[in-house]
């Protein structure tokens, strides 16, 4: 008996390279729309950037475009948090931005108008609150910003479990299987074998420029810690105003104050960024940048027992926004990737809008901002 | 705040196998530091034979010690490795920097559980734990115990819990007869063994020792507790205040595996000299292959000379050293782990004791990453140093990365672990 040549495949109407929280989102939307979908990741469901994140759903305002995005998104996450299963660990903590002095204070003042203005519930702190809710802050801050509407989630698991309702839906899951080249058709799998479908999607985060080296996408490392479990160390995930100007600073290597409580009563502590370092190793003087910067805000943290380092790679665009949307060169290849910081968050509004644009509906916000088409030659600079 | 010191050859662990490399690297002159988490030096055989030896290689290694020039760091736990030639240590008060120009892990082993419906229950410990627990003065007279598992280890413990007064009814070694005897005759080949199972014999005389036996579960509550164990198809209570139970040893290389050493099948990849992949960073002992005392006090002599520059002497170390692993290897396969071990956890036994991780939670996953990203499974504060050796055996995962720190420090510590980086490149 002679057997079929390997490189078959049945086909599907789309297929979705990488298993992370964005190709996961987009495989369930894909097949509660009906469509036959193929994910294959080469390694286990979320062992990238998805691994790695903070998993904090958060509304930001840092430009419009921005906001719209992560606003829906975080409409999306609500709408589902009754049905995510418990392993999520969905936690509506909030979060709460530190100023540390007066210039940080009007920030505090200018995002309250900014969020007022768009139906978002935010309350500014004075003093005496920020300490009563927030009793192991270092005394002497201004005040804060508390967005009761953020929420942390355990994010391997969510991913995990979107995959599990696109397979209850017909989809066809293959791990460790690694995609080696990728055109509008299908994929080339390095064992050899061809997935041919209708349309595909590079969901393949920081690694998306692999299998596409014209994006414009660059690996941007984090570093993160976790410490033991102290239940009621902090209430909300802490965040410092500072961090916009320190951690969006594009050019340098920078840390900023960010830490989370989880729901098992752990800490994670961040946070950094750094352009150039694509090794896993955990950066000594980094690492120590940001604990130091942790302890001038929680100054108690010192104290408490770190269990684990580890270091993820967000996926950087020039301008900040994610590519959601066809590709420049083909037509049937799409883009759900260049999430930088914010991914897990706006997995969902990218699996919706990549679906309309697929299916021709119309989107609850404009596309425009997302689309890959932005960096064409002569088209807007990034 | 940070401390530092500088060695030419730095050991971790005081084992037999690191003391006999700190006595040959300081005997040749060397400026020798060893570091090691408990507050004595022995290791895990000779724990508390410094003050008050009871065997005699722990006498005579011990005597020449106190000849020589080291510096003892006890209570010291190595945490990290920010750059090469530097390892960061933790005695819960500060932070260490120590730099070395060679380095030899002499890390030793630890024991593998493996989980059952009831292992968790208080009365059921490790073998050399509860061992370790009755040295450090816990009383077990009068208690009886059942200790069970595999390997030569069990004996030891057995004979040395009725020594302290314990009542041993039975040892249950889940390796098969036929094996056991062929390993029991091989002795032969090595004499100094033979007289300590001649001795663990008589000691153990009325003693039980049931092979192709194993426990199947444990339950028990304040006021009577008991373990079934299964042996030839039969199953069958059997009431004890404490169940000791080891399957053998797994090498603690998880230090290794963070400076880069080569790993094979679970333990370091050394060559004649006992180098691992990484050059000027040796491993021996336990380490490098589960075999007991003898080999670890050879390759710690070849080592100890090697990274003092005694090339000749350590080869003639090199014939000794290929007899002890020998026998080594003859323990390897006479206590490998059966198949139906793997049977043994009902759905709902924890498997991480630590996140709480059920076995049917487990079964789903094709790779210790994806177990554990999905179950948490290892996530916590042991970071797989138990579930990961019952997984190995359970599901044949192996643990993908070790990540500093290797053991839980104070938040304030890991922000001192950092090195310049000029002082440290120098060194390798
Ligand atoms: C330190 C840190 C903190 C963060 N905190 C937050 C936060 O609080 N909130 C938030 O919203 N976001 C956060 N993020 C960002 C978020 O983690 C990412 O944006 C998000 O996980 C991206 O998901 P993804 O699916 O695009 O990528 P990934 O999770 O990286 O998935 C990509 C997948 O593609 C697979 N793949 C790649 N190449 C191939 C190939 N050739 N063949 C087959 N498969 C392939 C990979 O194996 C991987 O599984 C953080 C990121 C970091 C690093
Ligand atoms: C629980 C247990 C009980 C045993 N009982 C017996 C017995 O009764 N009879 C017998 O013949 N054999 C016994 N053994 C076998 C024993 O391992 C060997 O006989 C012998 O002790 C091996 O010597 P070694 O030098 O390789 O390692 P070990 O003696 O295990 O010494 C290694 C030392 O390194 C330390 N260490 C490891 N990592 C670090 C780190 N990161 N920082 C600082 N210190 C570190 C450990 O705490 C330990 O003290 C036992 C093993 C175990 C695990």
């Amino acid at each position: 008996m002679s057997s079929a040549p390997s490189h078959q495949s049945t086909g599907a109407d789309v297929l979705i390279v990488g298993a992370g929280i964005v190709g996961a989102a987009c495989a369930a939307e894909f097949t509660r729309a009906g469509l036959s979908t193929i994910i294959v990741d080469k390694g286990p469901v979320s062992t990238g950037a998805t691994a790695a994140g903070m998993g904090q759903i958060v509304v930001m305002d840092d430009n419009e475009a921005e906001f719209a995005l992560t606003n829906y998104s975080q409409q999306l996450w609500n709408e589902m948090a009754d049905e995510l299963p418990a392993a999520v660990d969905w936690d509506e903590c909030g979060s709460l931005w530190i100023a540390a002095d007066d210039e940080e204070m009007q920030e505090v003042e200018r995002k309250h108008s900014f969020y007022s203005e768009r139906g978002i519930e935010t309350e500014v702190l004075k003093v005496a609150a920020l300490e009563r809710l927030e009793p192991n802050l270092r005394p002497g801050f201004r005040g804060g910003l508390r967005m009761p509407g953020d929420s942390v989630i355990y994010s391997p698991c969510a991913a995990g479990w979107f995959i599990e309702q696109a397979c209850q839906r017909g989809a066809e899951l293959r791990l460790g299987q690694k995609v080696i080249e990728l055109r509008g058709h299908g994929a080339l799998l390095e064992n050899g074998d061809f997935l041919q479908a209708d349309i595909t999607v590079n969901a393949a985060g920081s690694w998306a420029a692999e299998l596409m080296p014209e994006l414009p996408i660059r690996p941007r490392k984090g570093h993160l810690v976790i410490t033991d479990r102290y239940p009621g160390f902090i209430r909300h995930q802490l965040v410092e105003l500072g961090y916009l100007k320190s951690a969006h600073s594009v050019a340098t290597d920078s840390v900023a104050f960010n830490v989370q409580p989880r729901k098992t009563g752990q800490l994670l502590i961040g946070s950094s960024r750094q352009y150039d370092d694509e090794t896993r190793d955990i950066d000594p003087d980094i690492l120590k940048r940001m604990i130091d910067r942790a302890l001038g805000y929680l100054p108690g943290l010192a104290e408490l027992s770190a269990i684990r380092t580890w270091t993820g790679f967000r996926a950087a665009t020039p301008d900040s926004q994610p590519l959601i949307g066809p590709s420049i060169d083909d037509e049937h290849l799409f883009l759900a990737t260049g999430h930088e910081g914010l991914g897990i968050t706006t997995s969902l509004g990218t699996a919706r809008l990549l679906v309309d644009q697929v299916l021709g509906r119309e989107s609850a916000i404009p596309c425009e901002p997302y689309l890959p088409s932005r960096f064409r030659q002569g088209g807007a600079d990034g | 705040m940070t401390e530092r010191r500088e060695f030419d050859v730095l050991i971790v662990g005081a084992g037999p196998g690191g003391l006999a490399a700190a006595y040959c690297a300081a005997e040749a002159g060397r400026r020798v530091g060893v570091v090691d988490d408990n507050s004595a030096a022995g290791g895990q055989i000779w724990r508390g034979e410094q003050d008050k030896p009871t065997q005699p290689a722990a006498a005579e290694w011990f005597e020449r010690l106190r000849k020589i020039d080291l510096e003892f760091l006890p209570g010291t736990r190595i945490v990290g490795h920010p750059a090469n030639g530097v390892l960061l240590a933790d005695d819960d008060q500060k932070l260490l920097e120590l730099k070395y120009d060679k380095l030899i892990l002499a890390t030793g082993a630890r024991e593998r559980f493996l989980p059952f419906p009831g292992w968790t229950l208080p009365g059921v410990t490790g073998a050399g734990g509860l061992q370790a627990l009755v040295k450090s003065g816990m009383s077990i007279a009068g208690r009886r115990v059942v200790v069970a598992g595999s390997g030569p280890l069990l004996l030891a413990v057995a004979a040395y819990l009725r020594r302290a007064g314990a009542i041993v009814p039975l040892i249950a070694e889940q390796a098969p007869r036929g094996r056991v005897a062929k390993f029991a005759a091989g002795l032969l080949a090595h004499p100094a063994k033979l007289i300590e199972a001649a001795r663990l014999k008589w000691e153990l005389r009325g003693v039980k020792y049931l092979t192709d036996c194993w426990p199947v579960s444990a339950e028990g509550d304040d006021a009577e507790s008991s373990v079934t164990l299964h042996r030839r198809g039969r199953t069958w209570q059997e009431p004890c205040d404490f169940l000791a139970c080891g399957f053998g040893l797994v090498p603690n290389v998880e230090l290794p595996m963070l400076l880069g050493c080569e790993i094979e099948q679970g333990h370091v990849r050394v060559d004649e000299s006992q180098q691992t992949s990484v050059a000027g960073v040796y491993a021996v002992g336990e380490v490098t292959g589960i075999g007991g005392l003898e080999p670890a006090l050879v390759e710690g002599q070849i080592a100890g000379l090697t990274a003092a520059g005694r090339d000749e002497a350590a080869r003639r170390l090199h014939s000794p050293r290929r007899s002890a692993r020998c026998f080594a290897e003859k323990l390897e396969h006479a206590f490998q782990l059966r198949d139906e071990l793997r049977q043994i956890p009902d759905a709902d036994t924890i498997v991480c004791r630590c996140e709480d991780v059920r076995f049917d939670q487990l079964t789903e996953h094709r790779s210790w990453r994806s177990a554990k990203l999905h179950t948490r499974c290892g996530m916590g504060p042991c970071q797989g140093r138990v579930c990961g050796a019952a997984t190995e055996l359970l599901f044949g995962w192996s643990m993908d990365s070790v990540r500093p720190p290797l053991y839980p420090v104070r938040v304030e510590h890991l922000a001192q672990a950092t090195v310049t980086r000029e002082t440290s490149s120098d060194v390798d």
